[in-house]
């Protein structure tokens, strides 16, 4: 049914159409308004049998779902931001115990300074977790991609995060198809764990593995990602003939065909980017765009294959490796066998920063025309960085530079965008 | 695709405003993107909202920087925010206020848009006899409908009534009717004015 929802309500529904069995979440911001609605579901009666525990922390989130989990109960949570990292050792335990956890991460900046705006770093600091991420488009295909989630999690048992951008897709008032009830029961079948902790007849999960075998145990998780790979698009073969559209698999290409400068990236941005590709193409320049749907495990063939032919690459990225440069491109960059394309990074729209289409237009051409650099940060202010340089090189106390910075900029409550 | 800006305070439902218009494009089998300016919003900040509206799917997801219409549900927002910041040439602008633009001091910088595609509504006082409490939407976006005719207020009013009470709904809807009724009556006598 088609509905004219916000991101976070039409992905609530569609968690719901899942059947979850128990949802947990900690209730405090940066949280989504999907569990609020979850919540309200539930004590209506209208999602049951479902449980929703409100726990004290994100710690507890994971734990709770993890214990969830084991007992043989479909869990789901949601978190952004500081919360993932405050439950990261769990995280971590939760993909170590092959687990099959959803979770949705409303993608946010990580502190300090405080923001809570949106970027990539909160879900690229778990990347070699061991969770399956999967990064949204827009609102359908973040609705999409949960019921995707639980079919993947629960056919590997591992867990699945499912990223989105954070305001920008999950306060995004857009149209979606809602599936039928009938529809996703026919993609996903009852939960029928590999490893079930049941008093009737007990068993231990998650016992100390020694030397002897931890790295046997780490390889599989390994061999499992890889897994994923090759059953993906199967899986969205599958759902194309259920739901009737495209969604999820491992990445989109979009006019790459003939394309000697490809763009690569996560997330909502891919959107502007495909509407500056349209026009560029309009002025007779040769690119292309490839969004990346699934960041892990890294679909390594499908990112070769799709910038085979490519004389140069873009990876504009909401994230920073600090001390190193781009995340993304990094990846792009080690899935090339032979001579690697130029891999480009474009560090953007960090902490909330808006991507527009006037700033890309002008970073691809340059690309274009081979002018670009190999790490850029797009629409950074260097005179306000030149003055706190200048600032930490006069004075030995130089303060804090967060407030510095703000001093510096004034009043910004006059500023759209 | 047409771009609306709408400016007011944190409290006064701008976001549920441009929500409301995107359900009402929706209605009318047409694409819409609501979005809020993301920030940290606290009762009385000064807080915007987008709507993009589009025949077809809408993609770009940059906040709308040259708007084809304006829609400022708080006057006293002209003196602290640049509110006309990137108005198209031929755009609109509807501003919620007792006063007319000469009163506010923007007689001169709006005479080089189009008259007749400048409003303002007394929207508040509107909300306060219909609906009893100051929840201006309605009758800014029925009077959005007056004036730019994008949308159609029986859209409008499917979208308050999709989203609200059927009590509350009636009300706003009594209001969006008398908002309409005013802004079409100005605009007829800005063009005898203008035909004499």
């Amino acid at each position: 049914m088609l509905k004219q929802v916000e991101g976070s309500a039409a992905v609530a529904e569609a968690v719901a159409l899942c059947r979850p069995e128990v949802i947990c979440a900690y209730p405090i911001s940066p949280q989504t308004h999907i569990v609020e609605a979850l919540g309200r579901m539930v004590t209506s009666g209208k999602l049951a049998p479902c449980e929703f525990i409100n726990v004290e922390s994100e710690f507890a989130a994971m734990s709770v779902a993890i214990g969830a989990s084991a007992a043989g109960a479909r869990a789901y949570t949601a978190t952004a931001s500081q919360g993932l990292l405050f439950m990261a050792e769990a995280v971590y335990n939760a993909a170590g115990l092959g687990l099959p956890i959803v979770m949705t991460v409303a993608n946010r900046a990580i502190g300090a300074p405080i923001n809570i705006w949106n970027d990539h770093t909160d879900a690229l600091s778990q990347r070699d977790c061991g969770w399956i991420q999967l990064f949204a488009e827009d609102n359908q295909e973040a609705l999409d991609l949960h019921i995707q989630a639980f079919r993947l999690a629960e056919e590997l048992s591992l867990p699945v995060m499912v990223c989105m951008d954070g305001f920008i897709l999950t306060h995004a008032c857009e149209r979606v198809d809602l599936p039928a009830q009938e529809q996703v029961d026919a993609y996903l079948p009852p939960y029928d764990p590999r490893q079930v902790l049941d008093p009737a007849d007990p068993i231990s999960i998650g016992a100390m593995v020694g030397p002897e075998a931890f790295m046997e145990v780490r390889y599989l998780a390994h061999a499992k990602q890889q897994q994923a790979l090759e059953l993906m698009p199967s899986w969205a073969d599958e759902f194309r003939r259920i739901f009737g559209r495209e969604s999820g698999g491992l990445a989109h290409a979009y006019r790459t065909d003939d394309a000697e400068t490809v763009v690569v990236a996560l997330g909502s941005v891919l959107g502007t980017i495909k509407d500056t590709v349209d026009e560029m193409r309009a002025q007779g320049i040769r690119i292309g765009v490839l969004g990346i749907t699934c960041f892990r495990p890294w679909p390594r063939a499908a990112v070769r294959q799709a910038l085979g032919n490519a004389k140069r690459v873009v990876v504009l990225e909401k994230s920073l490796a600090v001390g190193m440069g781009g995340i993304v491109a990094n990846n792009v960059a080690a899935s090339f066998a032979g001579a690697p394309a130029l891999v480009h990074a474009v560090i953007a729209g960090l902490g909330g920063r808006a991507i527009t289409r006037r700033s890309l237009h002008e970073v691809f051409g340059r690309a274009a025309e081979g002018r670009l650099d190999a790490i850029t940060f797009l629409d950074l202010d260097q005179a306000l960085v030149g003055r706190v340089l200048a600032r930490e090189r006069e004075q030995r106390r130089s303060g804090p530079i967060a407030e510095s910075i703000l001093r510096d900029l004034g009043v910004v409550a006059a500023k759209i965008g | 695709m047409f771009q609306v800006r709408i400016h007011g305070r944190g409290g006064q439902g701008v976001v549920t405003a441009a929500e409301l218009l995107a359900v009402a494009a929706f209605r009318e089998g047409r694409h819409a993107q609501a979005f809020p300016s993301f920030g940290s919003e606290r009762t009385g900040a000064p807080v915007v909202a987008f709507c993009r509206l589009d025949d077809r799917p809408i993609r770009l997801r940059e906040p709308v920087m040259a708007p084809d219409a304006l829609i400022i549900q708080d006057p006293t927002l002209l003196h602290q925010v640049d509110v006309f910041g990137g108005l198209v040439a031929d755009g609109y602008v509807l501003i919620n206020t007792t006063r007319s633009f000469d009163e506010l001091g923007l007689g001169e910088f709006l005479a080089r848009f189009r008259r007749e595609r400048l409003c303002t509504l007394a929207a508040t006082e509107l909300a306060l006899k219909h609906v009893g409490r100051p929840v201006p939407n309605a009758a800014l976006l029925a009077g959005f409908a007056a004036v730019s005719g994008r949308i159609s207020l029986e859209s409008v009013n499917s979208a308050i009534r999709e989203r609200f009470p059927a009590k509350v709904a009636d009300a706003n809807v009594a209001a969006a009717a008398e908002a309409y009724d005013t802004v079409r009556r100005g605009m007829r006598e800005v063009a005898h004015a203008e035909a004499g």
